[in-house]
């Protein structure tokens, strides 16, 4: 079994073999983050460094955390410090982490693309943890693993996702992902939240209505709607929007018996769903993937620092 | 692809299972029997003779010893240079605190697994002490670790591979010593044979 | 001394030229044009199996001076357009200050003047400042050489704005030039809407936000009665926009770039090339039929380069932090030549009609033509040479190109200019 990537960025490089190779992987680290002592020695001396250029508290708390738990030294680089700010580009500022003899580059950037050029840069593993509206890989991979415990494969898998598509990066990694590994996706959101090709990520179907399609999903995938956004919109009101895509006690009569619901994180209770869906103790795994997202990172990390022998040439 | 070729079987199957029910007797023997007792296996192989090892034990005793399986990729010095995308799992159903912990692995050569295995155990719990069987003991240590129950002791050369086939993975039960190609891996084979 | 270039094959459908005859240049005309001339003092020179056309004008190129020196300069870019074979260019005001007066125009023209490599025909801002708020000191720019007006960049948003501009204007005789870009719909738009914007999560730019202000600036071009350019088109519908508007007979123009007819958003992929980041996006492989059908039946009048230099850091940042436009005076000619000359789409005489004729006669500039007493405005190419593209072997001051690596055949080897070599066998004089 062969695991040819240098980076994880462009989730399509990806084959469903590969995936799964993540996916069992990460269960084999899941053993670790349930014992007295989460840590193992693998990556003991390797030097990962957390470029976050825009503010993220969990995905960066998620990745330190897998880094620290497979011995390896972090060092978190960005916030309101970024050499950004004073006027530094992004390729001069990864050619300065590349002087402090680093091992892997994580990134996230409010920029689509800023992990290529980082891999342009740096002759170090990237690690795309979220760029833009484009694409955020190791999301991807904690839902296809929360998925996966639940569901136990994808082939005809029926996925439902429901909200902002357009500006989702979750979206742009997570609809490619479940295509791979042979499952059924449709888009469910009013048109203003609809990307212009959803059919280029390789959505299924797009559907402007929830109750249409939920008695047939498998998993129900809820995104996060930006509340703070007011002028220019893309809906009335968050109201109107509750009343017509969110998970409501009321909606749940629509859904199969063993359907589940996901959400990215941080939820907002009363927009994408109510407490009842939110808490739902057989439905909801939303905390069931902020879990994965730790033993998914661990692997991808364990499975990307897998040294020179790793099949790449460079 | 041919990598190596077999160049002495050292040990058949009758051997092997003279050996595992000599060690049995031997662990039973040293912990004046089987309390406190629980035996753990390394992947690949080393995981098949710990239960071979139980089993030798309940017809002994008629007690059922709890076994384990510890997989340690995730502990590996070699990392970098034996990197292994294939991860088994770890697989050890009790509390190992306070426990008498025999480790078993199939074949000992530079103790670098042995070393990877005594801290996967450690960062499990603290056990009341740790105990090594092989089944062969090919020397050539590079670190000071010694077993404490041996199959046998096979004098080998680093061009040589010494390694162990058990008939439920390989079809055969054998241990085989084999001349190393050049860059071949060098361990245990693969599970199913080459 | 006079100058006698032999054996060139000469097309120039202004006086039904396409042929091999010998074109004698005597000061800064042209003495005479004929088979086997002789001319006792003359220097000859042999242009066997090269193409001598009417000096090629690219009416779109920032020049960048004054106030964008670090991208390129009037003497860079200039040399990059005798390179790529052009007598002359019409430079755009988006300038730092913007060229919005006599005083401004006047600079341009006098830098030109003294540091060109081709003549320079400095067009004006529509709107003081390029804001879209007042109109700017039309009267006095004509005055000073302005040939044209346009806010090239964002386009006037008002419609008002837009109807005041024209209906003044419209007493100096100059073209308008409309980029037509409708902000409200374009936002933040990086790449086209569709396939491009949603696989690389970019804002999109419909083609519907060019196409609407198309329509609009055909309207008021009708109701003030003012000439109107559409600069740079780039979509489907807005080709149709304009075919319609010359049906019916209004004052309309369009020009085409290279890179919307030979490019598409396909080309941007997950690497992001911010050389490929234009204003208007690349857009769809159907758009860019469209413009090229447009330029076979006149819908399109003028080939253009949007010729938009930048410095490398510049262009070397996150895709939506990069700068739009791409550099075109050294490609066109041969991107031309090789994807629709080459290819049978067009020939020789609309090339020329595309690239020096209609440019002189939508900016008012006097023709030029391979003929006996006109202005010895020439561009020689060698048809056959193959070459292939090197942004670091380029003269202009920028490596922006979106062609990088691209094989082409056809390329500039002689540019005269007013009589005098701007460029030499491919090198500027």
């Amino acid at each position: 079994m062969a695991f040819n990537h240098k980076h994880l960025i462009d989730i399509t490089e990806y084959s469903d073999t590969d995936l799964m190779t993540i996916l069992e992987t990460a269960k084999a680290f899941s053993q670790v983050n349930e014992r007295a002592i989460k840590k193992v020695p693998t990556l003991k001396g390797k030097t990962i460094v957390n470029m976050f250029n825009e503010p993220s508290t969990r995905t960066r708390s998620s990745f330190e955390l897998a880094e620290k738990r497979l011995s390896a030294d972090t060092l978190n680089f960005g916030g309101s410090s970024t050499s950004t700010v004073k006027g530094e580009s992004l390729i001069d500022t990864v050619m300065t982490l590349n002087s402090y003899k680093i091992d892997m580059i994580v990134v996230r950037d409010k920029h689509a693309g800023a992990p290529y050029m980082v891999t342009q840069a740096s002759p170090v593993s990237v690690i795309d943890a979220g760029d833009g509206k484009h694409g955020h890989p190791t999301q991807a991979l904690l839902d296809l693993y929360s998925i996966w415990e639940r569901k136990g494969s994808f082939e005809g898998l029926k996925v439902g996702i429901v909200g902002d598509i357009a500006h989702s990066r979750v979206c742009g990694s997570l609809i490619p992902a479940l295509k791979i590994m042979g499952a059924e996706v449709t888009v469910i959101a009013p048109g203003t939240l609809i990307p212009a090709a959803p059919e280029v990520l390789g959505a299924d179907r797009v559907s402007y209505c929830l109750d249409d399609v939920l008695p047939e999903l498998d998993v129900v995938y809820m995104l996060r709607i930006q509340r703070e956004r007011l002028e220019g919109a893309p809906f009335p009101s968050l109201r109107e929007y509750h009343q017509l895509f969110g998970l409501t006690r009321k909606r749940e009569r629509l859904m199969k018996p063993d359907a589940i619901v996901c959400h990215p994180g941080p939820i907002n209770r009363g927009v994408e769903f109510d407490s009842y869906m939110a808490d739902h103790p057989e439905r909801s795994v939303i905390l069931d993937q902020v879990y994965a997202g730790i033993c998914v990172r661990m692997a991808a990390l364990y499975l990307l620092l897998g040294g020179a022998d790793n099949g790449l040439a460079s | 692809m041919s990598t190596s070729s077999p160049k002495a079987v050292i040990m058949d199957e009758a051997s092997v299972s003279r050996a595992m029910t000599r060690i049995a007797h031997e662990i039973l023997e040293r912990n004046e029997g089987c309390e406190n007792l629980a035996i753990v296996g390394i992947v690949t192989r080393g995981d098949l003779l710990a239960k071979e090892l139980v089993d030798r034990i309940r017809e002994i005793e008629g007690v059922d010893v709890p076994l384990g399986s510890l997989d340690i990729s995730f502990y590996r010095d070699d990392f970098q240079t034996h990197f292994s995308p294939e991860v088994h799992a770890t697989d050890i159903p009790f509390d190992v605190d306070g426990k008498r912990i025999v480790l078993v692995d199939d074949i000992l050569y530079t103790g670098r697994t042995i070393r990877c295995a005594l801290d996967a155990v450690m960062d499990l719990g603290r056990p009341s002490r740790i105990e090594l069987a092989v089944l062969v003991d090919r020397g050539h240590r590079e670190l000071p670790i010694c077993p404490d129950f041996v199959g046998k002791n096979v004098p080998s050369s680093h061009e040589e591979n010494v390694r162990l086939y058990l008939k439920e993975v390989d079809g055969r039960t054998s241990v085989e010593i084999t001349e190393v190609a050049a860059g071949a891996h060098v361990g245990s084979a693969p599970l199913g044979g080459e | 001394m006079a100058l006698l270039l032999k054996n060139a094959h000469v097309v120039d459908p202004s006086v039904e030229l396409d042929g091999i005859v010998d074109v004698l240049i005597d000061g800064e005309r042209i003495a005479r044009v004929g088979e086997n001339l002789d001319a006792a003092d003359a220097e000859v020179v042999d242009l066997s199996g090269k193409y001598l056309v009417p000096g090629l004008v690219d009416m779109h190129v920032h020049l960048r001076e004054p106030g964008f020196e670090h991208k390129g300069t009037i003497e860079s870019e200039t040399r990059a357009a005798a390179r790529g074979g052009f007598t002359g260019v019409c430079s755009m005001p988006n300038t730092d200050p913007v060229t919005d007066n006599g005083v401004t125009i006047e600079y341009v023209k006098s830098v030109a003047a003294r540091e060109g490599h081709c003549r320079v025909y400095p067009s004006g801002a529509m709107t003081r400042g390029l804001k879209g708020e007042i109109i700017s000191e039309m009267g006095d720019m004509v005055a000073h050489g302005a040939v044209a007006f346009t806010d090239d960049g964002r386009g006037v948003q008002g419609a008002g704005m837009l109807r005041r501009a024209m209906d003044y204007g419209k007493m100096f005789d100059r073209v308008f030039m409309s980029h037509c870009q409708d902000e409200d719909l374009v936002g933040d738009g990086q790449v086209n809407e569709g396939v491009a914007s949603t696989r690389l999560g970019l804002l999109g730019w419909p083609a519907a936000g060019e196409e609407i202000q198309i329509a609009r600036d055909i309207a008021i071009a009708e109701l003030t009665g003012a000439k109107l350019h559409i600069q740079h088109i780039s979509t489907a519908r807005g080709v149709e926009l304009v075919r319609e508007a010359k049906a019916k007979g209004l004052p309309v123009t369009c020009e085409a770039t290279p890179h919307h007819m030979f490019l598409t958003e396909d080309a941007i992929d997950g690497t992001y090339d911010t050389s490929l980041k234009v204003n208007p996006p690349l857009r769809t492989a159907a758009d860019a039929q469209a413009v090229v059908a447009g330029v076979v039946d006149g819908t399109v009048d003028a080939i253009v380069t949007d010729h938009a230099p930048h410095a490398d850091w510049e262009k070397s940042r996150e895709f939506e932090l990069a700068p739009f436009g791409m550099i075109g005076l050294e490609t066109s000619l041969a991107l031309v030549i090789t994807n629709l000359v080459k290819t049978g789409t067009i020939d020789y005489g609309r090339m020329v009609e595309l690239m020096a004729i209609a440019p002189r006669r939508i900016l008012g500039l006097d023709q030029v033509s391979v003929a006996e007493g006109s202005v010895a405005d020439l561009t020689v190419f060698d048809p056959e040479a193959s070459w292939t593209v090197d942004a670091d072997a380029l003269e202009s001051a920028a490596r922006n190109t979106g062609f990088k690596g691209a094989e082409l055949t056809g390329r500039a080897t002689d540019v005269f200019v007013g009589g005098v070599a701007t460029l030499r066998d491919g090198v500027v004089c």
